[in-house]
């Protein structure tokens, strides 16, 4: 079963931008789009390790601020002709609240 | 007889009667309670009755006779109190026991009123039922009454139209940035709005109220919370539906957010049942009739002992207000493995998107010609593999198996006297006989007809007649468009946004017929300048579509932290000031200290969380933002002039400072550097910068267009001007014609070598009344953006720090 861990309201985080989660392992960048999904990926990019949660966001993808480097934020997957992958946590919305897989963040612990 | 009784007569136990009677007539004995003071009546349909286009006798559902016929003791204008399910009986209001073998609730929902101070004034109403219709009707039959309605969803327009059908002045305040956010996308939305404002409805949307004025116990006007008063004799709050579940609770029955309820309706009592708005079935609650109706089946089922069970089903929407059509059925948010297929006919104001996932549609939006939305809601239901019929999906089921529509034969087959340009009336005949006549591309027509040199909506038309009518001879253009979103051009799409005036993102989207729902990086940011730049006072700059740099008001770095550099007017600066840039240093522990080329301090590696505290510090110290970061003014570079230099002609550091002062925060196309040097030896390089001033005896020469980075440009005299004040004034009209018509990321050298430097003289030199409307909208638009950033900023720190902190969450 999924533990899952409230981080914050989803207000706290503006439509079509992020917010930073520090973690054991590195930030996780919170990502909230135009219709209010909510994800959660590594906040590196896998170029140059560029900050994503301060890219401009799109439909369900990030461009990199620093090269415009565009990755999905629904599989992490970089998109186009440039090659990489960050790691995607699991996240969710319930009554306003965001929501992070706690197992995730510990099983990273052991890996 | 099997006694029944049925707490309340809605949409939901008037269905479940009908089928219970229908499987077993004459089995029941029942009594319905209803604390509306009539029987069932169809609630949907009050919206015409307060439009006016239907009466309360037309929505009955079921009349005195057929109560009678099938032996249902009415209880109307009567709420039951309690239940006692130990004794299994019903309490009325009057202390009346009925006595039942089964019992069913459908008690409904209750408006949610917000409780701001005013709430409960005379004249501050909810719309759920035919008194709040009638309170409406009457107040609208007073002459030059007003209403606001809270809430931009379903009902608060369906209550606003109705009003303004009636005469009334109405406004509709919604907290959310478009119209019915549940239902619609911001495209729709859009549209939606239009079309309501087009009414005489004033929308506001992103408006949060503060307060409900009164005035003797009655609503006077609704304040809202940037202070703004907008009067009214009525208010009504139209902002979401609670289930009426306070009986449930009260007799012990397991309630959640609403009654729950099994599969087959039941409660957590096997001898009651409950219906409509007020249950909760597998944590969903409901608030439209298609499911209540399908719960209505089950339940009579159940009491009549088959078994039948209740699914969900998706749902789809319609606004019930003539002349808008909408319709929004299931999950329409884009991304990954999603579909997205657009289509726009900005001339009809249609807009249709269909989401597919899997080869399924998932979700459909559409405005304007919802036609199709029923077999679009039929393929989502139903799950259909659509495949085979993707190409021509989204012009719905006629076009099936059909060949697609060829563009260019459907312009073929126009009559000579159709009309292709709207603005100029020109027609499809006079265009051929223009091309007959030797014009044989658009510039050829613009000149020759004036078709397309207007709004430009057209100009995809008469490219196609020039396609046409002269078959392999003509070339379709392929101008450069602004990104894959558009196949328009940054001019064209510069073009729309004043002709139409389009003040909203949605709008260019929808206008220009953008094939993306929400752009993208490359577009986003062009069109955010374009908007502000070209409707300061309308358009609310959105962040969301700035680069890093503009939205932390910081150079971001390649190791993700910041660079921070304040203004030194003109490159003046002073003891104190350089005291608190050390100081800063200091405390933040910045690693790189750098005096920049452009005659000012910058602080290299800042953290992205102290961004705000080290910005309070220097605005303690009277410095602001330099915008380094920016797509806007940069510096004002100075020489010494005739404050300390023998050579120096006029105050050249005095007028860099006003002119820095004036110009700071203005966004421009690109960066904007200028420079003031105070003799033609031009220690300040100012011939080539953007805009550059050399001082001489007889005044100042201007000059424009240089540059100093990849291109290195030399600037051209724009004009030589006898007054300081003559000169800050050209410079201000000048940076405002850049502005309303360079392409984004277009220097001033880039702008001025397409348009020319003759016509920019034209503009804001030789005529006079030009110049000064430049400066005019230059200084309205100042008066918003004209500002220190970092001021605001550093008012809401919490921005800047992470979400969360979870280092010292445990791994087990
Ligand atoms: C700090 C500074 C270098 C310095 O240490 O002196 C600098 C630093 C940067 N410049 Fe510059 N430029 C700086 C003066 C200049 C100058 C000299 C001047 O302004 O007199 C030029 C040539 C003049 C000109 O602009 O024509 C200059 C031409 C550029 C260009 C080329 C522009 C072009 O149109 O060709 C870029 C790239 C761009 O803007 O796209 C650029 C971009 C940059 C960026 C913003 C690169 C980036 O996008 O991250 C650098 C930011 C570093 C940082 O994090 O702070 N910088 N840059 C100077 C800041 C001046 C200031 O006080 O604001
Ligand atoms: C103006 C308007 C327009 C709408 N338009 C649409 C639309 O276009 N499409 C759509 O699908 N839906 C629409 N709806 C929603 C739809 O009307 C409701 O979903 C539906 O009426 C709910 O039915 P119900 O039987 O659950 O509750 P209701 O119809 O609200 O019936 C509940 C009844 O129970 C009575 N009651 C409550 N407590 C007690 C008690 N203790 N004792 C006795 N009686 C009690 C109430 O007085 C009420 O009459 C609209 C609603 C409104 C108000
Ligand atoms: S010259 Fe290049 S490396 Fe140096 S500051 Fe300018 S952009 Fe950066
Ligand atoms: S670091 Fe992300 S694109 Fe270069």
């Amino acid at each position: 079963m999924t533990d899952w861990i409230d981080i914050a309201a989803l207000e706290d985080v503006p439509q079509r931008g992020a917010r930073v989660v520090k973690t054991r392992f590195g930030c996780l960048a919170v990502f909230r789009t135009a219709e209010d999904e909510v994800y959660a990926i590594e906040n590196s990019c896998p170029h140059k390790k560029g900050p994503l949660a301060e890219g401009i966001v799109h439909g369900k993808f990030v461009t990199c601020p620093l090269h415009n480097w565009v990755i999905s934020l629904e599989t992490g997957l970089v998109q186009g002709a440039d090659e990489g992958e960050v790691i995607t946590c699991p996240a969710r919305v319930e009554d306003g609240r965001i929501l992070l897989d706690s197992t995730f963040l510990t099983e990273r612990a052991v890996a | 007889m099997k006694k029944l009784v049925v707490i309340g007569a809605g949409m939901a136990t008037g269905r479940a009667l009908e089928h219970l009677f229908e499987t077993e007539p004459g089995a029941w004995d029942v009594t319905l309670f209803n604390a509306e003071p009539r029987g069932n009546y169809n609630r949907i349909m009050l919206s015409p009755v307060l439009s006016g286009e239907k009466t309360y006798e037309e929505i009955v559902t079921h009349d005195a006779d057929w109560y009678e016929a099938h032996g249902v003791t009415c209880r109307f204008g009567e709420k039951v109190a309690s239940v006692d399910r130990d004794r299994k009986v019903v309490i009325a209001e009057n202390g009346d026991e009925v006595a039942y073998d089964k019992l069913l609730f459908g008690t409904g929902s209750n408006p949610f009123i917000i409780p701001l101070p005013g709430h409960d004034l005379d004249g501050v109403i909810a719309y759920r039922d035919l008194e709040d219709t009638y309170r409406m009707m009457e107040t609208a039959g007073t002459p030059g009454a007003k209403a606001v309605v809270i809430g931009g969803g379903l009902l608060g327009l369906e209550a606003a139209a109705g009003l303004r059908m009636r005469g009334m002045e109405v406004c509709v305040v919604h907290l959310m940035g478009h119209l019915m956010d549940r239902q619609l996308d911001e495209a729709a939305g859009y549209l939606l709005r239009k079309a309501l404002t087009d009414r005489g409805i004033e929308i506001r949307c992103s408006t949060n109220s503060k307060q409900i004025l009164g005035e003797n116990g009655k609503v006077r006007a609704l304040e809202l919370d940037d202070g703004t008063e907008i009067p009214c004799d009525l208010l009504v709050m139209a902002v979401g539906i609670r289930p009426n579940v306070k009986l449930a609770q009260e007799c012990g029955l397991a309630v959640g957010r609403a009654i729950h309820v099994d599969d087959q309706m039941v409660t957590s009592d096997p001898d009651v049942l409950a219906v409509g708005e007020c249950v909760e079935h597998n944590g969903a609650i409901f608030g439209l009739v298609a499911p209540l109706y399908d719960q209505a089946k089950v339940v009579a089922k159940t009491l009549t002992g088959e078994h039948d069970s209740f699914v969900q089903r998706e749902v789809s929407t319609k606004l019930k207000v003539t002349g808008c059509d909408l319709f929004s059925a299931g999950d329409f948010a884009d991304g990954e493995g999603r579909e997205d297929i657009v289509f726009r006919d900005p001339a009809r104001g249609v807009y249709k998107r269909i989401v597919i996932e899997d080869n399924k549609v998932v979700g459909a939006v559409m405005y304007g010609d919802t036609s199709d939305g029923n077999w679009f809601f039929g393929l989502i239901k139903d799950g259909t593999d659509i495949a085979d019929m993707r190409e021509n999906l989204i012009f719905g089921p006629a076009f099936q198996g059909g060949t697609p529509l060829d563009p260019l034969a459907a312009v073929a087959a126009l009559p000579r006297d159709a009309e292709i340009c709207g603005c100029n009336g020109v027609c499809k005949g006079q265009i051929e006989d223009a091309i007959a006549a030797g014009a044989t591309d658009l510039g050829g027509i613009r000149a020759t007809t004036k078709a397309s040199a207007s709004c430009g909506t057209c100009t995809g038309l008469v490219e196609q007649v020039l396609a046409v009518t002269l078959g392999d001879d003509f070339v379709m253009p392929a101008s450069q468009s602004i990104c894959a979103c558009t196949d328009m051009t940054h001019e064209d799409v510069r073009r729309m946004i004043k002709s139409q005036k389009l003040t909203s993102m949605a709008a260019v989207f929808q206008e220009c017929g953008w094939k993306t729902s929400c752009g993208c990086h490359v577009c986003r940011p062009a069109l955010n300048f374009y908007l502000l730049a070209d409707w300061p006072l309308e358009y609310q700059d959105d962040p969301q579509s700035r680069f890093i740099n503009e939205r932390k008001h910081a150079n971001i770095q390649k190791d993700g932290t910041f660079s921070v550099v304040p203004r030194m007017w003109g490159g003046i600066t002073t003891p104190q000031e350089l005291r608190a840039i050390a100081d800063a240093a200091e405390k933040y522990s910045v690693p790189t200290v750098k005096v920049t080329g452009g005659q000012r301090i910058d602080l290299l590696g800042v953290k992205g969380e102290d961004l705000p505290s080290i910005w309070y510090d220097l605005n303690q110290a009277g410095m602001v933002s330099g915008y380094a970061y920016s797509k806007g003014l940069r510096t004002v570079k100075t020489c010494v002039g005739t404050d300390h230099c023998r050579f120096g002609t006029q105050d050249s550091t005095g007028l860099g400072i006003k002119l820095e002062k004036t110009l700071h925060g203005s966004w421009t196309p690109h960066k904007l550097k200028l420079a003031v040097s105070g003799c033609p030896r031009n220690c300040a390089e100012a011939t080539c910068k953007d805009i550059g001033v050399v001082c001489v005896d007889s005044g100042y020469q201007i000059s424009i267009g240089g540059a100093a980075g990849m291109d290195v440009r030399e600037t051209t005299l724009l004009a030589q001007v006898a007054t300081e004040e003559e000169a800050i004034d050209l410079i201000k009209a000048v940076t405002q014609c850049y502005r309303e018509h360079a392409k984004y990321l277009d220097r001033i050298y880039k702008w001025m070598d397409k348009v020319g430097l003759d016509w920019i003289q034209d503009q804001v030199v030789n005529d006079l009344e030009s110049r000064q409307a430049h400066v005019y909208r230059f200084e309205l638009s100042q008066s918003i953006y004209r500002k220190d950033p970092w001021a605001e900023h550093a008012k809401k720190p919490e921005k800047y720090q992470p979400l969360a902190d979870l280092t010292l969450e445990a791994a087990e």
